[in-house]
């Protein structure tokens, strides 16, 4: 019999990567529902493209470093990038375009900086920006929520219109979306709540004509409310599971609400309040599943606080002056580059060492 | 004296390449290697200068006194763009609108500076112009190897434009791979450039980490271990 000593810390919390990824995966899943309530058939089939196109370019990849290919799928954090570029990109968006963000984010984002826990970048964000700079046509054309619109694709069409772009009777997805679109009130063009008032406020309407649009509710985008709700609730989820710590997502979510807070006293008429914010676009799926991607967010936990203060911030900077209607992506991508420096500053200091210590 | 010009040619096209082990001349390197025929275009007229730069700076060397050497070649290197430069201007006009600020930009290229600095103000002039000439030739290969990967992917061409280049009988030359519904915008975008850098300069270091296992593992005439006690 042998005593094994080991260093501290003695407590260990039994979990593995696996579980923890399978944890954010099921943790989606309200999210997931949503989104497919709200925005038909489409998400489903770009979640199984996605998940098998990450799982062979994962072990095409390892098996090319010379490693277990079916040790290294078996962690799942293939499948969640997949599922976060997935729920990201327009539901009805063709095939192509999941396959090559998915290569993107698994093979040159994750596996050329050295696999996991090596990537600087969120392989998903990165993949996205790539998608969304090369490819602005499809990246952009989100069909208005199924239940604004009444009539919807169906499971097997909506798999047609990925696959060949085209419905069983000939509809490409822009005549789709001006059928759907056609059938609300006033014929404008459909876009995304963010979009839409991005779009408004160009033209010289103030917040509140745009906002008359019916593509919002009462509270928030249509459809968008109950999403970001979805993914909010998943995400406390996971914070009760402590696979997330408070300080990301609180940090993210509380600075993007100053900033919203001040730009709406400076500016009521052209800056979008703090319920735009919060459950229009992706940012809940941010704060929770996105920027708390543990390999390439900040380490420490005074770290973590800037470095999410640092992508609520960059969110609403975008949002409100840039040219994109929304910014989760670039704001994590450059808050991810920002990580080394941070940490850096923000190292905890160790027991019994003095301040400033000689 | 041969061996010299092969050291010369050897480390200018590929064991000191400008572009993929000194990585100088980034900008322009980045910047115009949209096509192949602007990457042709820039590396010819970088490779010019360089040629010309390196023999005047060698023949003066002797003249010009340590402290303001640099001043000195800034201003050799800065004649011969104006001459490349309002050479294209008479000759080449739409490829001289393509490149634009890129042709002047040329003076402040890391890579002709360096090449002044690192060989031809400590060599006689024909070992320098040697020296121009390997390093323009490698530098240019890497711009066209990059404006060809570009090229082929953002719009499935290969040598578009190249009248603009070689005058209007190289219209024909244009060749059409494939054509997409949707280019590939990226590789036209300068992330491309940089990705496509990586993706070079990788394939560099694998071809040479393959080379090396090789001669590792070419056999090693084993020791013949003599016996020098007899057995007893």
């Amino acid at each position: 019999m042998s005593f094994f000593i080991a260093p501290s810390p003695h407590h260990h919390q039994k979990r593995t990567t696996t579980t923890i990824m399978r944890l954010v995966l099921l943790a989606m899943v309200p999210g997931v529902l949503a989104q497919l309530y709200f925005f038909g058939w489409g998400i489903f089939w770009q979640l199984i493209i996605a998940g098998s196109t990450a799982v062979i370019a994962e072990m095409l990849c390892l098996s090319a470093r010379n490693r277990s290919p079916v040790r290294g799928i078996q962690d799942y954090s293939a499948l969640v990038t997949a599922a976060l570029l997935a729920v990201s990109i327009p539901p009805l968006a063709p095939w192509w375009v999941i396959v090559i963000g998915t290569v993107f984010a698994i093979v040159v984002v994750k596996h050329l900086f050295g696999g996991i826990g090596h990537n600087i970048f969120n392989p998903a964000m990165a993949a996205y920006v790539l998608l969304l700079i090369s490819f602005p046509v499809q990246m952009t054309s989100w069909l208005p929520p199924v239940t604004l619109a009444g009539d919807t694709t169906s499971f097997i069409e909506s798999l047609r219109l990925i696959v060949f772009q085209f419905t069983s009777d000939g509809y490409s997805v822009n005549q789709v979306r001006a059928v759907a679109t056609g059938q609300l009130l006033d014929a404008v063009v459909m876009a995304t709540p963010l979009d839409q008032i991005k779009t408004d406020l160009a033209q010289g309407l103030t917040l509140s004509e745009s906002l008359r649009n019916p593509i919002f509710g009462a509270f928030a985008g249509h459809g968008w409310l109950w999403v970001n709700v979805a993914y909010l609730f998943g995400g406390l989820v996971l914070l009760q599971q402590r696979v997330i710590q408070w300080q990301i997502p609180g940090a993210l979510l509380g600075t993007l609400a100053v900033a919203t807070i001040i730009g709406s006293i400076v500016a009521p008429d052209t800056l979008p309040g703090l319920n735009i914010h919060w459950f229009s676009g992706g940012t809940m799926l941010a704060a929770f599943f996105i920027a708390t991607d543990p390999v390439s967010a900040a380490t420490s936990n005074r770290g973590k606080l800037i470095y999410a203060a640092l992508i609520g911030l960059l969110i609403y900077l975008i949002r409100s002056f840039g040219g994109y209607p929304d910014a989760i992506a670039f704001a994590v991508l450059l808050a991810n580059l920002c990580v080394p420096v941070i940490d850096q500053y923000t190292r905890p200091q160790a027991y019994g060492d003095v301040r400033g210590g000689q | 004296m041969s061996t010299e010009y092969q050291t010369l040619a050897k480390d200018g096209l590929w064991e000191n390449n400008p572009a993929l082990v000194q990585l100088l001349g980034l900008c322009p390197l980045l910047a115009v290697t949209g096509t192949v025929t602007n990457a042709l275009g820039l590396g010819i007229a970088t490779m010019l200068v360089l040629v010309g730069s390196n023999i005047t700076v060698s023949l003066v060397r002797s003249w010009v006194p340590n402290e303001i050497r640099i001043p000195v070649f800034v201003i050799v290197i800065a004649t011969f763009v104006t001459l490349v430069e309002l050479t294209m201007n008479a000759f080449t006009y739409g490829l001289f609108m393509a490149l634009g600020i890129f042709i002047p930009l040329i003076v402040t290229n890391c890579a002709i500076i360096g090449r002044a600095e690192a060989y031809a103000s400590k060599n006689n002039w024909y070992h320098s112009a040697f020296d121009g000439l390997m390093m323009g030739i490698g530098f240019t290969l890497v711009l066209v190897a990059l404006g060809a990967l570009r090229e082929i992917l953002g719009q499935g061409t290969l040598f578009a434009g190249a009248e603009l280049l070689l005058g209007e009988w190289a219209r024909d030359l244009k060749i059409q791979l494939f054509s997409f519904d949707y280019p590939l915008l990226l590789a036209i975008l300068p992330p491309g450039a940089f990705l496509g850098m990586g993706f070079l300069i990788a394939g560099k270091n694998w071809i040479d980490g393959r080379r090396k296992a090789k001669l590792a593992k070419a056999p090693i005439e084993k020791a013949q271990r003599a016996r020098v006690t007899t057995v007893n």
